[in-house]
């Protein structure tokens, strides 16, 4: 499957609107050589404030930059974009509705080799509580490049999350994206396995196996994890019954969280989360993270058999 | 330079401000006193003498911005938008209630004239920079004048969006310490000392000014002063007193968050002359 560089997609767009939208400011912490800010700062320097180590100023010069008209794109590392300078996004961000669009890269576990310090498992749950933000996390390059177009032109907060290492490219050439919607990508009527980010590719080389056995199961792409969209959680819980979801991500308080919500309330049915669980990561390489966290395409399989054996009875054995 | 006329417009009208904050934190019962009889004369020193600002367009682009960053003086910057005539002065009876305009703490959403919001200590300075660039970036000639208290200078991020303000020559930027001397749980070089604070903002690389906090004259020529500095940016620390105007809330740590009650706002009013 070819790959699609996440950062680098964010990077080249940015720089791209840069001409069209004179309003665009660019900041970062630091970091701009790897969440890809450097190619905005290299075409216009004007337009681009490197702020240092200094994550909470960072957020707080952005929301005075927005405050006085700029549309500011504000990057960094997710854990301390998200972590780091939390208060600073939910004051003077946030809770004015200020147009900052926080693009933080290096999100997940597949940060790898620098460890638990750098990697997030967290930011997800902590800035979808934020009243009014909006998160996202692209699924490939191809939907870097829309949401960040399609971003640019809402006022108001997002995060959206980068990552360090490359995508399985996934959609094709004509994709738009709508925020809130999301993308059945397969279609089965035995279960649904919901992903985000890097675990798309997951859940469609899940659907893949589990074929082979006979489970036909439905994909989706959910990369909009707030606002998120009922009516197609809603529809696959009536019509395909079980629910795996599967994040790069703690289980508690990101996509996994955020789907059982919905349907718990709305039409209740199995919802099993594949995702970190409640540990810390380690150094590692990627795949061996992924392995090591329980974040494979073997993981959601056994998710998905997990609900198929026990969708009759009335609970799911507690291990 | 003002003459002894203005000067005594200016007194006049901070009597009124101190009577106008002292009703409405009685009226609210709750509330920071001390922090807001303290910045009196800096935000009237601002709003009726120095920034250029329009009452009637409150989002003039071309204005001079206040950033409000010890946010808790709020009681002092609502009357002194409504003396201006951003709002009527019958919203200060609603101070701190629900559905008011006046939240507890500065906020840019409800309030007309407040530039953004502030309150959770030490965001401030960072925020004004971040105008402070954007007019920069639109040639606009406009100032953003930042109020901090002395306590909050222990907060992290001021030292961050200090050095911040100096590296990108942010000459449009005055930064004002309330120097009262008081902080929450006491003195504040008891709790977490600041001195020198002037020569630490000094190394930081800022043009530093000393006031009386409570001398027009004073602060007024320090603004005027930090206009004409070139390349870096400006902060005045005025030595102020924390309750100023009313001798038993004067120096008082344990006004720093409490209102005056019924007896002690009449005892107030018969100081600053009304009866």
């Amino acid at each position: 499957m070819k790959l699609t560089g996440i950062r680098e997609a964010y990077g080249e767009t940015l720089a791209a609107l840069g001409e069209l939208y004179p309003e665009i400011v660019v900041l970062d912490a630091d970091l701009s050589g790897s969440t890809k800010t450097s190619l905005f700062a290299k075409k216009f320097p004007d337009r681009f404030f490197n702020m240092g180590v200094a994550e909470q100023n960072l957020m707080g010069t952005a929301a005075g930059l927005a405050a006085s008209g700029k549309t500011v794109f504000a990057s960094t590392f997710a854990i301390f974009a998200s972590g780091r300078a939390w208060e600073q996004v939910r004051y003077s961000i946030v809770y004015n509705q200020l147009n900052v669009k926080i693009v933080a890269s290096h999100g997940g576990v597949t940060v790898g080799e620098d460890g638990g310090s750098h990697q997030s498992s967290e930011d997800i749950a902590i800035m979808r509580v934020l009243p009014g933000m909006r998160v996202i996390v692209p699924m490939d390059g191809k939907e870097m490049q829309e949401v960040i177009k399609t971003v640019v032109k809402i006022p108001g907060p997002f995060y959206i999350r980068s990552s360090r290492v490359k995508f399985p490219l996934i959609l094709g050439d004509d994709y738009k994206f709508e925020l809130g919607k999301g993308k059945i990508l397969r279609e089965g009527k035995d279960l649904s396995l919901i992903g985000c980010g890097l675990m798309v590719s997951q859940c469609l080389e899940a659907a893949e196996t589990l074929a082979k056995e006979g489970i036909a199961a439905r994909v989706v792409s959910l990369s909009t994890i707030k606002p998120i969209d009922e009516e197609l959680l809603v529809d696959c819980s009536l019509n395909t019954g079980g629910i795996v979801t599967a994040e790069e991500h703690s289980v508690i308080g990101g996509l996994g969280s955020a789907v059982a919500e919905v349907l718990s309330e709305k039409s209740p049915t199995y919802i099993v989360r594949v995702g970190v669980q409640d540990k810390f990561g380690v150094s590692g390489s990627a795949p061996d993270l992924l392995e090591y966290l329980g974040l494979t395409p073997g993981n959601i399989v056994k998710a998905a058999q997990q609900i198929m054996e026990h969708r009759s009875q009335k609970t799911i054995p507690v291990v | 330079m003002l003459d002894t006329v203005q000067i005594e417009k200016l007194e006049s009208l901070a009597k009124t401000i101190r009577v106008d904050i002292l009703k409405m934190l009685n009226n609210a019962s709750s509330g920071h006193t001390g922090g807001s009889l303290s910045t009196v004369e800096i935000i009237l020193s601002l709003y009726f003498h120095k920034m250029r600002h329009n009452p009637k367009d409150p989002k003039w682009l071309d204005r001079d911005r206040f950033v409000l960053s010890k946010g808790h003086g709020a009681p002092a910057l609502y009357t002194v938008l409504a003396r201006s005539g951003y709002f009527d002065l019958s919203e200060l009876r609603n101070l701190r209630k629900l559905g008011s305009i006046l939240q507890g703490h500065p906020d840019m959403k409800v309030t007309p004239g407040i530039d953004i919001s502030t309150g959770s200590l030490g965001q401030g300075l960072s925020m004004a920079n971040g105008m402070a660039l954007a007019l920069k970036l639109d040639k606009r000639p406009s100032r953003v004048y930042v109020l901090m208290g002395d306590g909050e200078n222990q907060e992290g991020q001021i030292w961050e969006a200090a050095m911040a303000a100096a590296h990108y020559k942010l000459d449009n930027v005055c930064g004002i310490i309330d120097h009262n001397g008081l902080q929450i749980d006491g003195p504040v070089n008891e709790i977490m000392k600041i001195e020198p604070i002037a020569d630490k903002w000094s190394c930081f690389g800022w043009e530093v000014f000393r006031v009386n906090g409570h001398d027009f004259r004073e602060i007024i020529a320090a603004l005027d002063k930090a206009e004409t500095v070139k390349n870096k940016p400006s902060l005045i620390v005025a030595r102020t007193i924390k309750g100023k105007g009313v001798s038993f809330f004067e120096g008082k740590v344990e006004y720093h968050g409490i209102p005056p009650t019924d007896e002690e706002l009449a005892k107030a009013l018969v100081e600053l002359g009304i009866t």
